[in-house]
């Protein structure tokens, strides 16, 4: 059975999945799950992660939840190049503290404004207060800056001189608020 | 090696307690987080990001307590058992997993009462607002729900028959409420058991030690309202609070 991955592509850590197998050439097998359509707490999906989020890996018999988790399993499984997930320690450090650092920052920010700019008031039909949305916005704000100034400086890539995982899942939180109508790149050369 | 670290801050004791349990040598450099200290400048040439734990070794500078385990597990490789971090591709998976699901979950929701119960009052000058309070106990009880149902199942440890990084890093976080008086472990007689094994493999001595500033916490509102920078400090803890 070849390994599946449940994604729904509006969620940003199933496309930092969806992009690192396709670009790797791992072959797996596409299951839609649309969230939206809460498809997350049907029984089987139950059965695969009862944490009942996406991206979800099933691999013979062996189910994983958690973006960074499947990414790293991912990467060791199929051996990909050394420079998404480098060898060496302090490269790798690098990597590890963007990932870490990501889940309460960007990413959490980065949602949080999807969520205020689009789906509250278009999907839910529902008004967003404008001090809550100005809040979002400061929070994203300072988050992108420190991506700026903390992670990137003045590298081409967040641990150096190539493209590593910490890129691929930065930049598709980066991206979430852009859908929604907000460019975070107007004014940021960088 | 240089660990700057706040003991009342649940990631700044996982690093300890790893370091200490491995027998990893480290320098203790003390950051006082409730009279801002994180806000110097002297820190902020430190990190920039202003948060604790931070490690220094040689020039290199790291921030984020999964980073510098998974560091220090890497650089200590040899003398480091395989259990704390298994080579297994699934097992290693696994705790991947848990310290990837937590930051947002039992991370979150545990700090969160941990601020409203012993911070809010002092910065706030109020007492926390019931629903408020409840619905944060009630987030707390959901991820600890899941960590019994999801995480630990009927294992003797999060992977297995194993301490992993997973463990603590699980532990020093529910342990946060504790000191403010609120018994998480009260009805949760797995997480009970659980929480005895993993002190019995760091060792009761340090584990008590590494906690024992957090247990005394009923002396922090009164340490932060004599603080002169409590205005400074103000307007960052109340966004912590929304």
């Amino acid at each position: 059975m070849a390994l599946e991955l449940y994604l729904d592509l509006y969620s940003q850590p199933c496309r930092s999945v969806y992009i690192f197998a396709k670009k790797n050439n791992i072959p797996f097998d596409l299951r839609r799950l649309s969230l939206l359509d809460g498809e997350q707490y049907g029984e089987e999906f139950g059965k695969i992660n009862m944490i009942r989020k996406a991206p979800a890996l099933r691999d013979g018999d062996f189910c994983l939840a958690e973006s960074i988790a499947i990414l790293l399993y991912l990467a060791e499984k199929f051996q990909t190049p050394d420079f998404w997930y480098p060898a060496d320690l302090q490269q790798r450090a690098r990597v590890n503290e963007y990932l870490s650092w990501q889940h309460m920052a960007i990413r959490m920010h980065g949602s949080k404004m999807f969520w205020l700019r689009l789906l509250i008031p278009k999907v839910l039909g529902v008004e967003v207060p404008q001090d809550k949305l100005d809040a979002a916005l400061e929070d994203l704000n300072g988050s992108l800056k420190l991506i700026e100034e903390k992670f990137l400086q003045d590298r081409p890539f967040i641990a150096g001189d190539h493209i590593s995982l910490a890129d691929l899942v930065a930049i598709v939180e980066v991206m979430q608020p852009v859908g929604s109508g907000l460019d975070v790149f107007e004014g940021d050369p960088s | 090696m240089e660990l700057y670290l706040d003991m009342h801050s649940p990631p700044c004791r996982l690093v300890f307690l790893f370091a200490k349990a491995v027998g990893i040598p480290f320098e203790f450099k003390h950051v006082e987080l409730s009279t801002g200290q994180h806000y110097s400048e002297e820190f902020g040439k430190i990190s920039m990001i202003r948060k604790v734990p931070v490690m220094k070794d040689g020039s290199f500078i790291l921030t984020e307590s999964i980073a510098i385990l998974k560091y220090m597990v890497q650089k200590y490789s040899s003398s480091v058992a395989d259990h704390w971090y298994p080579a297994d591709l699934q097992q290693r998976a696994r705790v991947n997993e848990y310290l990837s699901w937590q930051h947002m979950n039992i991370r979150a929701h545990a700090s969160k009462v941990f601020l409203l119960r012993a911070v809010f009052p002092v910065i706030m000058g109020s007492e926390v607002p019931k629903e408020k309070m409840d619905a944060a106990v009630e987030d707390l009880n959901q991820s600890l729900n899941l960590l019994e149902e999801k995480f630990l199942e009927n294992k003797q440890f999060i992977v297995g028959d194993k301490i992993s990084l997973a463990d603590i890093v699980a532990l020093i976080e529910v342990m946060q409420p504790l000191g403010t008086g609120l018994n998480v472990f009260e009805g949760r007689p797995k997480l009970s058991a659980w929480r005895e094994r993993v002190k019995k493999e760091l060792g009761e001595k340090l584990f008590d030690e590494a906690h024992e500033v957090i247990m005394k916490v009923g002396s922090l509102p009164e340490k932060m309202q004599n603080n002169s920078q409590l205005e400074m400090l103000r307007p960052k803890f109340q966004k912590l609070f929304r």
